[in-house]
């Protein structure tokens, strides 16, 4: 009966509301009221608070507010007989505990600052660190374009634990399987589902999308906190617009909660309060059903489901649709298995990584040349050899189709990398002629041959590019002399590729692509892609989308004629205006591609880096997002993308990515890449040799990287002004960039 | 006694009603026999004993000049070929009987519309601060309000946007809210209110109104003799009326009635004549308009008050209503509904009613006929509605000195309480009932705070747990048994997974068999629409307050359409209307604004236009064609419901969701397909 639920729901409001009030009041006795609070390396402070609120917690002070508010939201308790409606008073009860809870975690982090693993990917097991806490922007922006782009279908939040520690890990590798994320919180009896992972021996992380936030039903608060910035950093959605930002996670954010043990009111809160999201409930014991519609698109609360199939409730309940790839090999298969490391420790055999040579090619055949389907070891698999060897590898796979191209070749290549790590126990590094294969003790007693790269190659390859090849056949050699003569001739089939690479411009192709990947969470958002101009979240070049196209001609990625050059100097054309018009839903009329300061692309939430106009300095600067230190812009990244992010054109800012910097066009209309004055020095460090290439190329300029400033020395635009004037730098003297 | 019953032996040619053939209720029924024995006459046994005009109820009887009145009955065989029936002035049955409908629109409509009027005006002594009785009470209804009048709510100043004083805001938007009753040009600014379809259509047809009052002084000049003669032109000032009407007087009213006293909220109480208490001074509201029981209720709840009523023997005050005040009462305070329309006399003959104060529609003038066998004080309190029997004390009630004329009426009860005379036999049948659904609450039970919203109701309309919506509505009739046509109609309703929205008798009905409960879904409901009401914690029929309220009824099926996935105007989604046993002129106008704003709409007891086929025929089916909606007749309740669900089911069927749900599972191309 839902009047019991909304019973313990509201009652569980009261007890987390009075204990989180309890809690702040000796935090005030503690603390000076002007302490500041808040989770690490974020632009959105408290972040339901302000998604939802529009309230920027920065002190303890500011926590008074929204804690207030939370109290108001509760309803007064439902009567036994003749009582009000209660489903309202319990979205609103389950809200204001879940309000409750995030300013819990965050005086939790001002009591207890070494409590979480602060911005690790990975647990620390060793060191007794097994609770990552808030996710920062690094991790938002980088899970969350696995969100955008459809790796990470959704998100499931799981409370409490499981009966036994295999129950838990069959659990969470059902998820696994089906590239979801799973995030931990609360205990249930005092176990907990993370450290019965843990005892089962399973990786847990960010990169394994096993997540453990922490220990008590408080750190829900981090998944909805999650959940509502990838609204405001993807969707664009303004905070404080709490409607829209909670139907913007109904709509498109899948996640769901499910509840391993007994469901008491605390628990019974959260699950109520994420029922604003659009969130439903599955839990593995006897309560009652809420199986209307409304709130959520299907049923809220579904009760009583074996282990077995609560994967597959949940995702159903959901209503997301997640296609597995069925794999016949013995180890699991999925993009979730493809942050999982193979540790030291954990090594049973590898190949590369400067031990050996090992290569990766792929090869345009011809049909009647290849047998589909054949994998072939040439030379000693891994059950020839013992713990702690190495073997030379040569993964040579030759394509045939009637569609197929040679243009394919490295698009299909650049697959083996994380399709190879999505093998469960398998660690794949590098591409080309550097690649590193790790294969683990874990892997080999389930069972693992090299010539399961092969099986896995070719059914994700016909799975994946069924448009463009019929054909696939997998040759693996192990013997150093026919490694040896592959990596010779795919060093020089590198060469050329590079070489036809290089040599195309926006001026020799008529067609550009379009990629409107990101509109399922920005949906205004229309990225053109054109040879000299790659994606902005530096996953797409030119070639990438035209592939893209071939293998799916309704995808996001459609060919745009370029049409009538409207201004060569900015780069802007009648056909992508036109097209960007029709895409944006009316709401962009027209971009240029080479400027930053005149009417600039939109950008997604998902940029690799930001560049933003410099005044003072007549030039500009660009950050990246992994760097998340101060900028002479006086933003960090994470408040930049917050500023010009979502989906608008923001003159003054564009997003792009690294790759970007280097190529020709890059702001050519405002100057070019002459006008660099500031970037991040693992930046810099990380395209040095491109940079000074370029800058000789174009301007004659020797170790132009030189001339940039960087981090070390300043974060200010006076701090840096004197390196500058020092260097000579060329920006300096060039005309006004604002003009 | 004995005086009393020899009485009743002289007046034995009467007929007397049999109790339980002329009520539903079991209250009722022991009033009524009560009544035969103290030899109190009430309007069940006049009903036995004269029956209506055989001509007047086919509405072919035309009075409106001094040459009538022409009788145009139908002959009971019905006419075969051309109707040749004609007036003096050669009016045939169709244009009579036109005019005759389209009178009673206005009758309804000016009832309405003047109710509203008073409340304008009250509110425009409250923005001004002329009255330091009457408040702004709603400050969110009154920006809600303002923004749909098109006043301003922000002001800039130097280039920033800042809210606009509050005091500002009520003052133009009284006077703005005031001027829709007589502006000399533009158009009815709440029109625009309606889904943007609808607006569209009525532009078309022309029937968009002009201002309230000049639509109902139409139909006046329309229906002289010798003007319109064309039942079709008839029928579109009548519609025009009644649009001013529902989207005009009573939207106005309800909004402004909000402002004043507080948008409802979800409250729970008692209902029936059960709820009157024989230790404690009984004052019975009764009538429609909340100015005056709001200030009654505000002065009863007084420290002072109380302890008057304990000095007099009582131990405190019972306030309770009748008719629409009850529901007005009830919706905003919790305050008992003591009963209906044709229990009005029925509450007298307890014996316990100490005053019953009445302002304007819906009074029987009988009642004071009744009050005289009794100690009761009937206080009339209108300039507006008085009544010629000398045991009736005006007190005439007037907002600049509000609280005063209240505290003498409160006084006047409480002083009576030592007066009663017969003994007191309050009936023990009372129900519990839980009110106050207008369209905000009822968006903020579907969702809460954050996700405020008629979308819940859509998405089990669309997977068909719930299989449309009825607003049933309207009077009692004594021609029919009390009560039982609203009760049947519901349960119909609710057995067949049809959410009911009520107001007015019906809603009153509905609460004292219990209807209004949120168990009462487990036990009449069928299994789709049980289930919604237990995951919501509602009652399946939802009280939304009194007549001029089914305004409410007109914006939550806006609602539903703004929320999506049923179409895009009211005459698009699953919904039929009802008053079962209708008997006003108001109840006319407020189903003739339903069927033009596209809702079909099922009247029970009689319909005033059978003597005039073509005509009826034009308003039973022809209307369907131009305006989505249209009227019926079914006398029998289950039969009436059926005809409802019918319908119901035809709109389903229409949208494609009269089969089951498909669950869609998104990919993520189905994401990024999904429009921003």
């Amino acid at each position: 009966m839902s009047k019991l639920i909304a019973f313990a729901v509201i009652q569980g409001g009261y007890n987390i509301i009075s204990k989180v009030e309890g809690e702040y009041e000796t935090a005030l006795q503690t603390y000076d009221a002007a302490t500041k609070v808040g989770f690490p390396n974020t632009a959105y402070y408290l972040p339901i608070i302000y998604s939802l609120l529009g309230l920027k917690v920065e002190t303890l002070e500011d926590i008074r507010e929204p804690l207030e508010f939370a109290r108001s939201l509760l309803p007064p308790h439902v009567k036994s007989k003749n009582h009000l409606p209660y489903l309202g008073p319990l979205l609103d009860a389950g809200m204001g505990a879940i309000l409750a809870l995030e300013i819990k975690e965050a005086l939790r982090y001002l009591n207890e600052p070494d409590f979480y693993l602060a911005s690790e990917e990975d647990i620390d097991i060793d060191a007794g660190k097994i609770w990552l806490g808030a996710a920062d922007d690094v991790i938002l922006r980088k899970r969350g374009v696995e969100f955008v782009d459809g790796s990470a279908p959704g998100f499931a939040v799981i409370l409490g634990s499981a009966p036994t520690p295999q129950i838990a890990k069959d659990i969470v590798e059902d998820y696994q399987k089906k590239s979801l994320y799973s995030w931990f919180a609360a205990n249930h009896n005092g176990t907990t589902l993370t450290e019965q992972l843990i005892e089962a021996g399973v990786q847990l992380g960010w990169n394994t999308r096993l997540v453990p936030f922490g220990p008590d039903i408080s750190s829900a608060a981090f998944a909805a906190g999650f959940a509502n910035r990838v609204a405001m950093t993807f969707g664009g959605i303004e905070p404080g617009n709490y409607k829209k930002i909670l139907l913007y996670n109904k709509e498109r954010v899948f996640a769901f909660a499910n509840a391993l043990g007994d469901v008491g009111t605390e628990w019974g809160a959260v699950a109520g309060g994420v029922l604003n999201w659009g969130f439903p409930v599955i839990v593995d014991t006897d309560i009652p059903a809420v199986l209307p519609t409304g709130i959520c698109t299907y049923e809220h609360v579904v009760p009583n489901i074996p282990h077995d199939q609560i994967c597959q409730k949940s995702i159903e309940t959901r209503g997301l649709k997640v296609t597995v790839s069925e794999i016949d090999i013995p180890m699991s298969f999925g993009p979730a298995f493809e942050g999982e490391r193979v540790r030291g420790a954990d090594l049973f055999a590898q190949m590369g990584g400067g031990k050996t040579q090992a290569t990766e090619l792929v090869k345009l055949a011809e049909m009647n040349e290849i047998e589909d389907g054949k994998v072939e070891i040439i030379g000693p698999d891994i059950a020839d050899i013992k713990e702690g060897d190495t073997l030379p590898l040569g993964i040579y796979i030759q394509v045939a189709g009637r569609e197929f191209q040679s243009d394919f070749e490295p698009i299909l290549e650049r697959q083996i990398h994380h399709l190879t790590n999505y093998i469960q126990y398998i660690m794949h590094i590098g591409q080309r002629d550097i690649t590193w294969v790790r294969v683990s003790k874990a892997a080999v007693e389930k069972g693992f041959s090299l010539k399961h790269i092969g099986v896995v190659l070719h059914a994700k390859f016909h799975q994946d590019f069924s448009n463009i090849l019929d054909k696939v056949q997998v040759t693996l050699y192990t013997n150093k002399d026919d490694v040896d003569k592959l990596t010779e001739r795919a060093r020089a089939e590198y060469r050329i590729r590079d070489e036809r690479v290089e040599n195309m411009s926006d001026e020799t192709e008529e067609i550009f692509y379009s990629c409107t990947l990101c509109q399922s969470f920005a949906p205004n958002h229309v990225c053109t892609v054109s040879p000299e101009r790659t994606g902005l979240c530096g996953a797409y070049n030119w070639m990438d989308c035209k592939a893209a196209y071939e293998i799916n001609p309704t995808g996001p990625n459609q060919p745009i004629k370029k049409g009538e050059c409207l201004d060569p100097v900015l780069g802007q054309w009648k056909g992508i205006n036109d097209f960007v018009y029709k895409a944006s839903r009316g709401n962009i009329d027209h971009y240029n591609l080479y400027s930053m300061v005149t009417d600039p692309m939109t950008t997604c939430g998902c940029c690799e880096c930001i560049a933003a106009v410099l005044p003072g300095l007549n030039g500009v600067m660009t950050v990246n997002r992994d760097y998340m230190g101060e900028t002479p812009c006086g933003m960090k990244f994470t408040t930049l993308a917050g500023v010009m992010g979502g989906g608008a054109s923001s003159p003054g800012f564009v997003g792009h990515s690294k790759y970007n910097i280097t190529q020709k066009k890059f702001i050519i209309g405002d100057g070019g890449i002459k006008r660099m004055v500031w970037m991040p020095k693992i930046l810099k460090d990380e395209i040095k040799d491109r940079l000074d290439k370029r800058g000789e190329e174009a301007y004659g300029i020797k170790n132009f990287s030189d001339m940039i400033a960087d981090d070390t020395i300043g974060v200010t635009e006076d701090e840096i002004r004197p390196f500058l004037e020092k260097v000579g730098h060329p920006a300096l003297a060039m005309d006004p960039i604002m003009g | 006694m004995a005086e009393v019953k020899e009485e009743k032996k002289v007046k034995k040619a009467k007929k007397l009603a049999d109790p339980v053939a002329a009520s539903y209720d079991v209250a009722s029924q022991e009033m009524i026999l009560r009544a035969h024995d103290l030899g109190v006459e009430t309007i069940f046994d006049r009903a036995e004993n004269m029956k209506p005009c055989n001509i007047g109820v086919q509405g072919t009887c035309c009075k409106n000049c001094g040459m009538g009145p022409c009788r145009l009955p139908l002959p009971k065989a019905g006419i075969e070929g051309e109707d040749e029936r004609k007036g003096l002035c050669g009016a045939t049955a169709n244009t009579i009987a036109a005019r005759n409908f389209i009178r009673m629109i206005a009758g309804g409509a000016a009832a309405h519309s003047d109710h509203g009027r008073g409340v304008a005006e009250v509110f425009l002594a409250a923005a001004r601060k002329e009255t330091d009785d009457y408040h702004i009470k709603d400050i969110d209804k009154l920006l809600a309000v303002a923004a749909d009048l098109g006043v301003d709510t922000t002001v800039e100043e130097d280039g920033e946007i800042l809210d606009r004083d509050i005091d500002e805001i009520a003052v133009e938007t009284a006077e703005v809210a005031l001027n829709e009753w007589g502006k000399p040009e533009g158009e009815l600014l709440y029109v625009k209110k309606a889904p943007a379809a609808r607006y569209e259509l009525w532009k078309k047809l022309g029937v968009i109104p002009r201002n309230i009052d000049r639509e109902i002084v139409e139909i006046m000049h329309r229906t002289h003799i010798g003007v319109d003669q064309n039942y079709k032109n008839l029928m579109k000032q009548g519609s025009r009326a009644a649009i001013a009407d529902g989207w005009g007087g009573s939207m106005l009213a309800t909004d402004l009635q909000d402002i004043l006293f507080g948008t409802p909220y979800p409250v729970a109480a008692e209902a029936n004549l059960g709820v009157m208490k024989e230790d404690m001074v009984n004052l019975i509201i009764h009538g429609h308009e909340p100015i005056l029981s709001e200030m009654i209720v505000s002065v009863s709840e007084t420290q002072e008050m109380i302890d008057y009523a304990k000095s007099k023997g009582a131990n405190g005050i019972q306030l309770s209503g009748i008719c629409c005040t009850a529901n007005e009462l009830l919706q905003r305070h919790g305050i008992p509904l003591c009963g209906n329309f044709l229990q009005q006399e029925l509450a007298i003959i307890t014996g316990a009613c100490d005053a019953m104060v009445v302002d304007i529609q819906c009074i029987m003038q009988n009642i004071a006929n009744v009050a005289k066998c009794f100690h009761t004080k009937v206080i009339t309190t209108h300039p507006i509605a008085r009544m010629e029997q000398d045991n009736v004390i005006h007190v005439e009630f007037s907002e600049h000195h509000a609280r005063e004329d209240a505290e003498k009426i409160v006084r006047m009860a409480i002083d009576n309480f030592e007066n009663r005379k017969a003994e007191v036999m309050i009936p023990k049948h009372k129900s519990l009932v839980v009110a106050g659904f207008g369209v905000e609450s009822t968006a903020y039970e579907l969702g809460g705070t954050f996700r405020k919203t008629f979308f819940t109701l859509n998405s089990n309309i669309i997977n068909g747990r719930v299989r449309g919506v009825a607003g049933v509505v309207g009077c009692n009739n004594a021609r029919c048994r009390h009560n039982e046509g609203h009760i049947q109609v519901v349960k119909e309703l609710i057995k067949n997974d049809v959410l009911v929205l009520t107001t007015g008798c019906n809603a009153i009905a509905c609460a004292t068999e219990g209807l209004l409960t949120p168990e009462s879904a487990k036990v009449y409901c069928g299994d789709g629409l049980a289930e919604v009401c237990e995951t919501v914690g509602i009652p399946p029929v939802l009280h939304l307050g009194s007549c001029v309220d089914n305004s409410r009824i007109l914006l939550a099926a806006t609602e539903v359409v703004k929320a999506g996935g049923l179409g895009n105007d009211i005459s698009e989604w699953p919904v039929a209307g009802s008053a079962p046993e209708w008997m006003s002129e108001k109840a006319i106008s407020i189903g003739h604004y339903f069927v033009v704003s596209g809702v079909y709409t099922v009247f029970g007891v009689t319909f005033p236009t059978s003597g005039a086929p073509e005509f009826q025929k034009y308003l039973f089916e022809d209307f369907e064609k131009i305006y989505g909606g249209m009227w019926g007749f079914e006398a029998d309740p289950v039969k009436h419901a059926q005809l409802m669900i019918a319908h119901i089911d035809k709109k389903r069927k229409e949208l494609g969701i009269d089969k089951a749900r498909e669950r869609v599972l998104m990919d993520m191309a189905d994401r990024q397909a999904l429009e921003a």
